[in-house]
């Protein structure tokens, strides 16, 4: 018998029953909660007269809504009125449903999928599901996560399980060590690049190769965090030690003779090596350059040496259309180098490029440098509480305000521009975030996604440009 | 939640690909903590060419003429046609909603993003995929014939044209079940009560730590 893959071992682990038609019930370790996708879902729980299942295994937080700006005030302090109703509702129903939740002026409050590894609220092994298509992040501990509506919310909250069906499962090898200067960022756009948006579309895409084993956490969550931009819901990575380093010690991970139970246990979370995959595609990490996204969508990105694409080169009439548009919308011009893109503001953020080490990348690459004179703002939005904090005893705060930057309160902040950070029309934006789908920061605004270093970079001379030959003495600081 | 058979009914051709749940429904909508009430910002970006704003009264904003919605001839249309890998990007719910909302009923491509394809069952809204030919087809002649319908039904998985030609689709029996009878799944799931409690039991024993 062929051996089985990570996923199939975490999907395996997890069936509570099949039916006939090949859909089953997946019993769900972990649910993270934030403002926008719940409501609904415990107005449900309350017109059918439900209680959660199981409250323990709940964690919530508000990220998508919430001001980055100063925040004494508390939830009266938001500005937006439809914006603080439901922050606010977010609080009255974890309150009355009795499930923890990091509020606003909680330090641990933060993005969804910063604030679950950070807490080892998510660990090796586990379901992890939030109304959120980003929950993929989660996999990178070798995790079965995924993004859900706002029913199945109220499904699992009501139930403890999923009804799913089985995806395929694809492996994408990186192969060999990526040059310095590359990031997880660099690596995922890539390969978003190469498949295509819809490349993983009914896939679980198992990340492995050389240049993945040797990302730390923060890279592999950064890399699994965009699987669904390549249409995947589902992104995992083996568990190896540096999973199990990073869980070790931290609040919700298991403890005494727990750990030593959960360590035993996550040492088989990774592919059999005789494991049969659907589908395989493999990249060569040392042609990784810089990326840059020129286009409406993650999938049109290329390298940063690279020249805009010119729509009369494309394979077909869809794609020729597809490019038009996307060039139109972004007001640029074919074949005009991607170096030439001058950029209104620059934004460090989001659940893909908050963490610790993303700061520490945008901080070496900023440090001594002044933004641009013609940028309007560069913002920086730590991913949590926690990690503002750390940030701040390291000094960073400090070289981003020196730099003419401006360091916020975290949140999901400009990547989709729900709260009162969003790009103005026109506006071209460097940005660490996830999509650049067309309105996505803001009305008219336009996206182009890269690397903290690179945004960083950017800030500084006002449009795009080669990190790894823009500072030598950042080298170490970026790789 | 509704229930799904048959459906003769008006086809508005969206004629492009990778339509994200950003353009189904814009973030600023996000913020209701309502099911209802989204359809009037549906494609709000494409729809209108001012920036909207939630509770808004949208009958005074400038309509951009050319989007297809607006178009009087597909007015009242409760399906809606699109290419490749519709409903990509977030897991937001409020895109079926608003699909809902606004009217369609059920959406044709050639392929769904995962998400969006199983957020639309749970909310009486039929996402159908045909073939790139067979959608090629019926672009056309959505195009050249006006009110144009298409004819479904879900209990014989086949799309009619007016003329007669027929396209058969894919659903799970499960999906499809819950759908024609308009079943709830968390209603169908607690029937399995006593198959996930013995499932916690079993699972305590080996994972003490996630209990």
């Amino acid at each position: 018998m062929a051996g089985k893959t990570l996923y199939d071992k975490l999907w395996n682990s997890h069936l509570v029953k099949e039916r006939s038609d090949g859909s089953a019930l997946i019993y769900i370790d972990r649910q993270l909660l934030h403002e926008v996708t719940s409501p609904q879902a415990f107005e449900g729980l309350r017109i059918a007269g439900r209680k959660p299942w199981r409250l323990d295994t709940n964690l919530a937080t508000p990220d998508h809504n919430v001001p980055t700006t100063d925040r004494s005030e508390g939830i009266e302090g938001i500005v937006d009125p439809v914006s603080r109703i439901q922050v606010q509702t977010l609080d009255d129903n974890c309150d009355e449903f009795g499930i923890t939740e990091f509020k606003m002026a909680d330090e641990r409050q933060g993005i969804v999928h910063v604030i679950g590894p950070e807490q080892g609220a998510t660990l090796p092994g586990m379901t992890v599901v939030c109304g959120d298509s980003h929950t993929s992040t989660h996999g990178a501990f070798g995790a079965l996560a995924h993004g859900i509506g706002t029913s199945e919310v109220e499904h699992v909250l009501a139930t403890q399980t999923l009804v799913q069906k089985k995806m395929k499962n694809m492996l994408v090898r990186v192969n060999g060590s990526v040059g310095p200067g590359i990031t997880g960022k660099d690596i995922v756009l890539a390969i978003i690049g190469k498949i295509g948006t819809a490349g993983g579309t009914g896939y679980a895409i198992e990340f492995g190769g050389e240049a993945i084993q040797e990302l730390s956490m923060e890279g592999r969550m950064t890399v699994c965090n965009m699987a669904i931009e390549a249409g995947a819901r589902i992104g995992v990575i083996a568990v190896d030690q540096t999973t199990i380093d990073y869980v070790e010690g931290r609040p919700y991970a298991p403890k005494g003779e727990n750990w030593d139970l959960a360590v035993a246990a996550w040492q088989d979370l990774k592919s059999d090596d005789d494991a049969v995959f659907d589908n395989i595609v493999e990249l060569t990490a040392a042609d990784i350059e810089p990326q840059v996204t020129w286009g409406t969508s993650p999938e049109m990105v290329l390298p940063i040496s690279d020249n805009v694409p010119n729509p009369e080169n494309a394979d077909n009439a869809t794609q020729k259309e597809g490019i038009s548009r996307a060039l139109a919308y972004m007001g640029l011009k074919a074949d005009m180098p991607i170096k030439d893109i001058k950029l209104d503001r620059v934004f460090i953020g989001s659940c893909t490029n908050s963490r610790i080490e993303d700061l520490r990348a945008a901080a070496a690459v900023a440090k001594g440098h002044k933004v641009a004179a013609t940028l309007k703002q560069a913002l920086i939005v730590p991913g949590s509480g926690l990690v503002k904090a750390q940030a701040e005893k390291e000094g960073l705060d400090k070289i981003f305000i020196e730099a003419g930057m401006e360091w916020r309160e975290p949140g999901c902040s400009m990547c989709l521009a729900m709260n009162a950070d969003k790009l103005g029309q026109g506006e071209h934006c460097a940005s660490t975030s996830n999509r650049n789908f067309e309105g996505r920061q803001g009305f008219g605004g336009r996206t182009h996604l890269v690397s903290p270093a690179m945004a960083a970079a950017a800030a500084i001379a006002g449009h795009f440009v080669d990190v790894r030959s823009f500072v030598d003495t950042a080298s170490e600081g970026v790789a | 939640m509704k229930q799904f058979n048959e459906l003769n009914g008006k086809v508005a051709p969206l004629d492009r690909a990778n339509v994200d749940t950003d353009m189904i429904i814009p973030k600023q909508f996000l913020k209701s903590i309502k099911r209802t009430g989204f359809g009037k910002n549906l494609f709000d970006e494409l729809r209108y060419l001012d920036e909207g704003q939630p509770d808004q009264d949208c009958s005074e904003r400038p309509l951009n003429e050319t989007f297809v919605l607006n178009q009087p001839r597909y007015a009242g249309s409760s399906i809606l046609i699109a290419r490749e890998n519709f409903g990509c990007g977030s897991s937001r719910e409020h895109a079926p909603w608003a699909l809902d909302d606004y009217g369609f009923r059920c959406v044709i491509a050639p392929s769904f993003a995962d998400i969006f394809f199983n957020n639309c069952f749970k909310n009486g809204l039929l996402p159908i995929v045909l073939t790139e030919d067979q959608v090629a087809s019926v672009f056309e002649q959505v195009e050249s014939n006006e009110d144009y319908t298409l004819k479904i039904s879900l209990e014989n998985q086949t799309v009619t044209t007016p003329v007669g030609e027929i396209f058969t689709f894919e659903v799970d029996d499960f999906r499809k079940h819950c759908l024609l009878n308009g079943l709830d799944d968390i209603g169908v799931t607690l029937e399995d009560e006593e198959a996930i409690r013995v499932y916690e039991r079993k699972r305590e024993t080996e994972a003490p730590w996630l209990f």
